[in-house]
C-alpha cells in the first residue's frame, strides 16, 4: 500500500514536471502582420495553441513587405538565436533551408498528410530536397482587377476579356472624365500590374519569361509586346500616382474617381469595409487574358532551428495547428485570401472568395498555377528586385519603346543570377 | 544708444528690424507646419481626413485615435497600443543615456587633464566612430551579441547605443574641458588630490552645460533609434519599433488619424527634452563642441 | 622608508589610472567600429550572398557594383543632396542665428520652435512630410481648395524633382540644429572687437562679412562636419519620405547598401558599397580631424 502510494506520487510529480516542462516551451513568432485584420487572425492561432499551454512570443516587426522583418532576423540567425516561427515568402523560405537554417517538419506532415492536399505549386516552396520546412497558411492569388460597377456601365457595362476589350473599356471610361486606372506608383504595384499583362499574354510565355527565366523570353518579341502594353496602361492612370499606396487606389474605384484597379485579393477587404457588395457595386475579374490561370503568392511560418525537445515539440504543435481546416478557414475569411489546403470547406467564405477557391483549385489541377513574379514566388530575390527596376523604369517612361524595356530587362535578370 | 541695450553691440533700424521678424515668423510657421498637419489631423474622424482638407480644423473633435494609439491600436497579435513599448523604450534609453554620458565624461576629462603620448590618436580614433553608417555595423554586431549572449535583450541594446554614443560624448566633454584651466587641476594634484577626487570635486560641478547637451543628443538618437532595436530588441522592442508597425500595416486599412496620434505620441518625450532643456542647450554648445 | 615605497605606489596608480579608465571605451571602439570595418572590407571580397560566407571572389563586387545603373543614379543623387543641403542648412541657419542674435523678444518662444524639429525620429517626419507633400492630399491640394486653383506643386512625384523634396524635409530637420551651433558661436563673440569696429564706422554689413563671419569659423566646421556625415549617412528620410521612388530616382548609397545586403540577398556587393562609402567619409573626415586635433596641440 505504502509502496503503491509512493509510486503514484512519482507518477503525479512526473506527471506535474512535464506539464510544467510544456508549458515552458513557447513559439516565439517573428512576423509582419499588424493591421487590424491581419493581427484579429493571427490571434485565432495564438489561442489555439493556448489551449495545448504553448505559450505565444511576439515579435512584430512591420514594414516593407516584410522589409524590416528579414534585416531583423538576419541578425536574430547571425546571433545564433533564431525565433522559432518565421513569416516567410517564397524563395526567402528556400534561401534560408539553403543555409541550413530550418527544422523538419516531416513526421506533422506525414501524420496529417499535407503532401495530398497542398497544391504542388505551394510545396516547391514549403519543401526543401524533399523536406517540409514550412506551414504554409495562405494562398493570395495577384491577377485580379477590380472594377467599379457604375463605371463600368457608363463604360459599355460588359467586364473585359481580352486585352482589346480592357483598352476598350479603358478609353471609354476615360472619355467618361474618370481616371479609368487606380493605381498606386511603388515597385511591387508596378510589378502586380506586369504579372497580370505577361500572365494575359498565355501561361506558357509566363512560365518560360519568370519561372525559367528563359533569355530568349525574357528579352524577346512577346516582352516587348508586354512592356508596349505597360506603357500603354501608364496612360490611364492619373499624374499623382507615385508613392501611393495600393489602398488610396483602392480608395478611387470605390468612391469612383477611378475605373478599375488592378491588385492581388487582399484589395477586396478594402471595397468590403467600404460596404461594397461584390457584383453590386463592383466586379472582380481576372487580369484579361489570364482566366482560368493563376498567379500567386503564399504566407508560409517557416520553422528555424531550434533547440531542445521542448520546443521542437511546440513548434511541431503550431505547425500542425496551422494546417488545421477550422484554421485555415477562420484565417483566411478574415485576410481575404484562401486556404492553402484545397480541402477545406467553402461554406465561410463569400462570393470572391468561393470564386478564389474554385479557381485555384482548378487552376492547380491543370498545371496554370503559377508563382507570382512581383511577389516573390517566380525567381529569387535578387531577380525579382532586377525585374522591379526594368519594370518601374518602364512604367515611368525612361525607355524609348517595349524592345528596349525587354532588352534591359534580360540583361538585369542575367546580372542577377 | 540702442547698442547699450543689445547683446551684440550691432544696432539696427526699424526697416530692418521689421524684416528680421517676418523672416523669423516665416521660418517658425515653416518649421511647425508639419506639426501643425499631424497635430490637426490627429483629433479628425479618419472619413474627414481621406475626403477633406488637410489643413482644416476638425468639424468633428474626437480623442478616440489618440486613446487606440496609447492603449488599443493593433501593434503585434494583440491589440496593446504604443503603451508597453513606451517602458521598453524607457527601460533602454535611460542606462544606456547614463552610461554613455559618464563614460563620455571621464574620457573627456582623460584626454584634456591627464595627457599622454599618444592621446591625440586616440581621441582621432573614438571620434570617427561618431561616422559610422550603423547599416554596417549590423552583421558583424549580431555575431558578437550572440557570441555575449545579449542578443534580443534590453542589455544588448543597451551596450549596442552606448559603443556608438561613446564618440559624441566624449567629443563634447573634451572640447568642454580643454576650456577648463588646467592650472586648477595641477593646484589639486599639488594639494594631493586624487585622479577621482579632482574629476568629483573640480570637474563635475562645472560640467552642468555640457552634459545637459550630451544628454539630450543621446537621449534624442537612441529614443529615435529603428534599426538596432528592430534587429536586436527581441522580445522588448521599443517604441520606434512598434510606432513603425502601426503605420505600415501592410495589408490593411490605414487609419491616418490614429498614426499621427501615435507618432505625436511617440516624440513626445523627445520633445519635452528638447523644450525643457532646450535653453540650456545652446549655452552648452557655446561652451563646449562649437569652439571645439 | 614603508611611507615613500607607498607614495611610489600611489604616484604610480595615478598614472595609470587615467589610461586604465579610457581603456574600455578605446577597447570597445577598436572592435565595434574598427574591427567591423574590417569585417566589411573583408566580406566585400566574398561571394557572400544572404548570409557572410568566406569564398573569396577578388574585386568581382566592386567590378559589379560600378557596373549597376542604380550605383550611378545613388551616388549623383548623394552629390545633388549633399551639395544642396549642406548649402542650405549652413546658410539659414546662420541667417536666423544672426536675426535670432539682434535681441529679438520672444528669442525664447522662437528657438525651441526652429530646434524642435531635431527632436523627431524619421518615421515621424517622414509620414509628416510625405502627407504634405503629395499633391493629393497636401500642400497643392489646399491651395487649390483655398482657391488657387492653378497651384501646382508635384515635385515628390517627379522623378527629376524628388530629390528636392528630401533636400526641403532635411533642410527642415537640421537648419534649426546648425542655427544652435551659429547661435552659440555668435553669443562667444567678444562685444569689445564688434564696438571698436563700429566706432571705426563700419556698416552692419562690412561688420559681419569682415569680423564676424570670420570668427565664426569653427562653428562652420562642426557644421560642416555633422551635416556632411548625416547626407552621407541619410537613409531613413528616403525611405520614410520617398522610399527610393518615384522609380529609382532618389535612390543614396544608404538605402542602396541597405537593399543589397538585406532585401536582395546580395551581401558582397552591399559590403562593397559599405566600403565605397566609408572611404568617402574617410577622405573627408581624416584631413579635418587631423588639421583640428594639430592646432591644439
Amino acid at each position: 500500500m505504502k509502496s503503491m502510494m509512493k509510486g503514484f506520487a512519482s507518477a503525479m510529480a512526473l506527471t506535474v514536471g512535464l506539464t510544467a516542462h510544456a508549458q515552458a516551451a513557447d513559439v516565439e513568432v517573428l512576423h509582419w502582420w499588424t493591421s487590424g485584420g491581419e493581427a484579429a487572425a493571427l490571434n485565432v492561432l495564438k489561442e489555439d495553441l493556448a489551449t495545448k499551454s504553448i505559450g505565444w512570443v511576439d515579435m512584430p516587426v512591420a514594414g516593407g513587405g516584410g522589409e524590416a522583418a528579414m534585416t531583423a532576423l538576419r541578425a536574430r540567425v547571425t546571433a545564433g538565436d533564431p525565433p522559432t516561427a518565421v513569416q516567410m515568402l517564397g524563395f526567402d523560405i528556400q534561401d534560408w533551408a539553403a543555409e541550413g537554417a530550418l527544422g523538419n517538419l516531416d513526421d506533422v506532415a506525414a501524420a496529417e498528410g499535407w503532401d495530398a492536399v497542398i497544391p504542388e505549386a505551394l510545396q516547391r516552396f514549403s519543401k526543401y530536397d524533399g523536406h517540409w520546412i514550412a506551414a504554409p497558411v495562405n494562398v493570395h492569388s495577384t491577377n485580379w482587377v477590380w472594377i467599379n460597377k457604375a463605371a463600368l456601365d457608363a463604360a459599355g457595362g460588359k467586364a473585359p476579356e481580352t486585352w482589346e476589350e480592357l483598352v476598350a473599356v479603358l478609353d471609354a471610361m476615360k472619355a467618361n472624365g474618370i481616371t479609368p486606372l487606380g493605381h498606386g506608383g511603388q515597385p511591387w504595384q508596378d510589378a502586380t500590374v506586369f504579372d497580370g499583362i505577361v500572365l494575359g499574354m498565355g501561361t506558357d510565355f509566363y512560365k518560360a519569361a519568370f519561372i525559367d527565366l528563359d533569355p530568349a523570353a525574357l528579352g524577346g518579341e512577346q516582352m516587348a509586346e508586354a512592356f508596349n502594353r505597360l506603357m500603354k496602361l501608364r496612360t490611364y492612370v492619373d499624374d499623382n500616382f507615385s508613392g501611393r499606396d495600393w489602398n488610396l487606389a483602392s480608395a478611387m474605384v470605390i468612391n469612383g474617381e477611378a475605373g478599375m484597379q488592378m491588385m492581388g485579393d487582399w484589395a477586396k477587404g478594402e471595397f468590403l469595409k467600404a460596404g461594397k457588395v461584390p457584383g453590386a457595386d463592383f466586379v472582380c475579374i481576372r487580369f484579361p487574358g489570364s482566366q482560368g490561370a493563376v498567379t500567386f503568392n503564399s504566407d508560409q511560418f517557416a520553422m528555424f532551428n531550434v533547440t531542445g525537445d521542448d520546443k521542437i515539440a511546440a513548434q511541431k504543435a503550431m505547425a500542425s495547428a496551422i494546417e488545421s481546416p477550422t484554421f485555415q478557414s477562420a484565417f483566411n475569411v478574415v485576410k481575404g485570401s484562401v486556404p492553402a489546403r484545397t480541402d477545406v470547406s467553402n461554406e465561410a467564405f463569400d462570393d470572391c472568395g468561393k470564386k478564389g477557391m474554385a479557381d485555384l483549385a482548378e487552376a492547380a489541377g491543370s498545371g496554370k498555377l503559377m508563382g507570382s513574379m512581383a511577389h516573390g514566388h517566380a525567381a529569387p530575390a535578387a531577380v525579382k528586385n532586377a525585374t522591379y527596376d526594368v519594370i518601374t523604369a518602364a512604367f515611368n517612361g525612361e525607355y524609348a519603346d517595349g524592345a528596349a524595356a525587354a532588352a534591359a530587362l534580360a540583361e538585369a535578370v542575367a546580372a542577377a543570377q | 544708444m540702442a547698442a547699450v541695450t543689445q547683446d551684440t553691440a550691432v544696432s539696427t533700424g526699424r526697416i530692418t528690424r521689421t524684416f528680421i521678424y517676418v523672416v523669423l515668423i516665416v521660418f517658425a510657421l515653416f518649421y511647425l507646419l508639419p506639426l501643425y498637419v499631424m497635430g490637426v489631423n490627429s483629433v479628425k474622424p479618419l472619413a474627414e481626413i481621406t475626403g477633406g482638407n488637410m489643413m482644416a480644423l476638425p468639424q468633428t473633435w474626437t480623442i478616440e485615435p489618440w486613446l487606440s494609439a496609447w492603449s488599443t491600436a493593433q501593434i503585434g497579435v494583440e491589440p496593446t497600443g504604443l503603451k508597453p513599448y513606451f517602458l521598453n523604450s524607457l527601460l533602454m534609453v535611460v542606462p544606456a543615456v547614463a552610461i554613455s554620458t559618464v563614460v563620455g565624461a571621464l574620457n573627456g576629462y582623460v584626454l584634456t587633464k591627464w595627457r599622454f603620448r599618444g592621446d591625440t590618436w586616440v581621441f582621432g580614433l573614438m571620434l570617427f566612430s561618431c561616422f559610422i553608417p550603423f547599416q554596417i555595423v549590423l552583421i558583424p554586431m549580431a555575431v558578437v551579441l550572440g557570441k555575449l549572449g545579449l542578443a534580443g535583450s534590453v542589455p544588448g541594446l543597451v551596450l549596442v547605443h552606448v559603443v556608438y554614443g561613446i564618440g559624441f560624448t566624449t567629443l563634447y566633454y573634451r572640447n568642454y574641458y580643454a576650456a577648463f584651466p588646467t592650472e586648477l587641476v595641477r593646484a589639486a594634484m599639488m594639494d594631493g588630490a586624487g585622479f577621482f577626487q579632482i574629476f568629483w570635486r573640480i570637474m563635475l560641478p562645472v560640467s552642468g552645460p555640457i552634459t545637459v547637451v550630451s544628454v539630450i543628443w543621446q537621449f534624442t538618437n537612441i529614443w529615435n533609434d529603428f534599426l538596432f532595436g528592430a534587429s536586436f530588441g527581441g522580445t522588448s522592442q521599443p517604441m520606434t519599433v512598434a510606432l513603425n508597425n502601426l503605420v505600415q500595416s501592410s495589408t490593411g486599412v490605414k487609419e491616418y488619424n490614429v498614426h499621427f496620434a501615435g507618432a505625436i505620441l511617440a516624440a513626445l518625450p523627445t520633445l519635452f527634452v528638447y523644450i525643457v532643456a532646450g535653453r540650456y542647450f545652446v549655452r552648452g554648445l557655446m561652451a563646449g563642441s562649437v569652439k571645439g | 622608508m614603508a611611507t615613500s615605497v607607498t607614495a611610489d605606489f600611489r604616484t604610480r596608480l595615478q598614472d595609470w589610472l587615467p589610461k586604465v579608465v579610457l581603456a574600455p571605451s578605446f577597447a570597445v571602439i577598436l572592435l565595434f567600429v574598427y574591427g567591423f570595418i574590417a569585417f566589411t572590407v573583408v566580406l566585400s571580397f566574398t561571394g557572400s550572398k544572404m548570409l557572410p560566407k568566406w569564398d573569396f571572389i577578388g574585386f568581382e563586387n566592386y567590378a559589379k557594383l560600378f557596373a549597376l545603373q542604380h550605383w550611378s543614379t545613388a551616388v549623383t543623387n548623394l552629390a545633388i543632396f549633399a551639395t544642396l543641403y549642406i548649402v542650405i542648412c549652413t546658410l539659414v541657419g546662420l541667417a536666423l542665428a544672426i536675426f535670432l542674435d539682434q535681441k529679438i523678444r520672444g528669442e525664447g518662444l522662437l528657438r525651441p520652435i526652429y530646434l524642435y524639429p531635431m527632436a523627431l525620429s524619421f518615421i515621424v517626419t517622414g509620414t509628416a512630410w510625405k502627407w504634405f507633400l503629395d499633391p493629393g492630399i497636401g500642400l497643392e491640394k489646399t491651395m487649390r481648395l483655398w482657391g488657387w486653383e492653378s497651384f501646382s506643386f508635384t515635385w515628390i512625384k517627379d522623378n527629376d524633382m524628388a530629390i528636392y523634396t528630401i533636400v526641403i524635409a532635411a533642410v527642415w530637420q537640421t537648419s534649426g540644429f546648425v542655427m544652435a551651433m551659429f547661435l552659440a558661436g555668435l553669443r562667444g563673440i567678444d562685444n569689445e572687437i564688434l564696438k571698436a569696429a563700429q566706432i571705426d564706422g563700419a556698416s552692419n554689413w562690412q561688420l559681419y562679412r569682415r569680423i564676424v563671419i570670420p570668427l565664426l569659423r569653427p562653428a562652420f566646421l562642426s557644421a560642416f562636419v555633422i551635416l556632411f556625415h548625416l547626407a552621407i549617412k541619410s537613409y531613413d528620410l528616403v525611405v520614410a519620405l520617398t522610399g527610393g521612388g518615384p522609380g529609382r530616382s532618389t535612390e543614396m548609397p544608404a538605402t542602396f547598401m541597405y537593399s543589397y545586403t538585406f532585401t536582395r540577398n546580395q551581401m558582397g556587393i552591399g559590403a562593397s558599397s559599405a566600403v565605397i562609402m566609408l572611404m568617402t567619409i574617410a577622405a573627408i573626415m581624416i584631413p579635418y580631424l587631423y588639421s583640428e586635433l594639430k592646432e591644439k596641440k
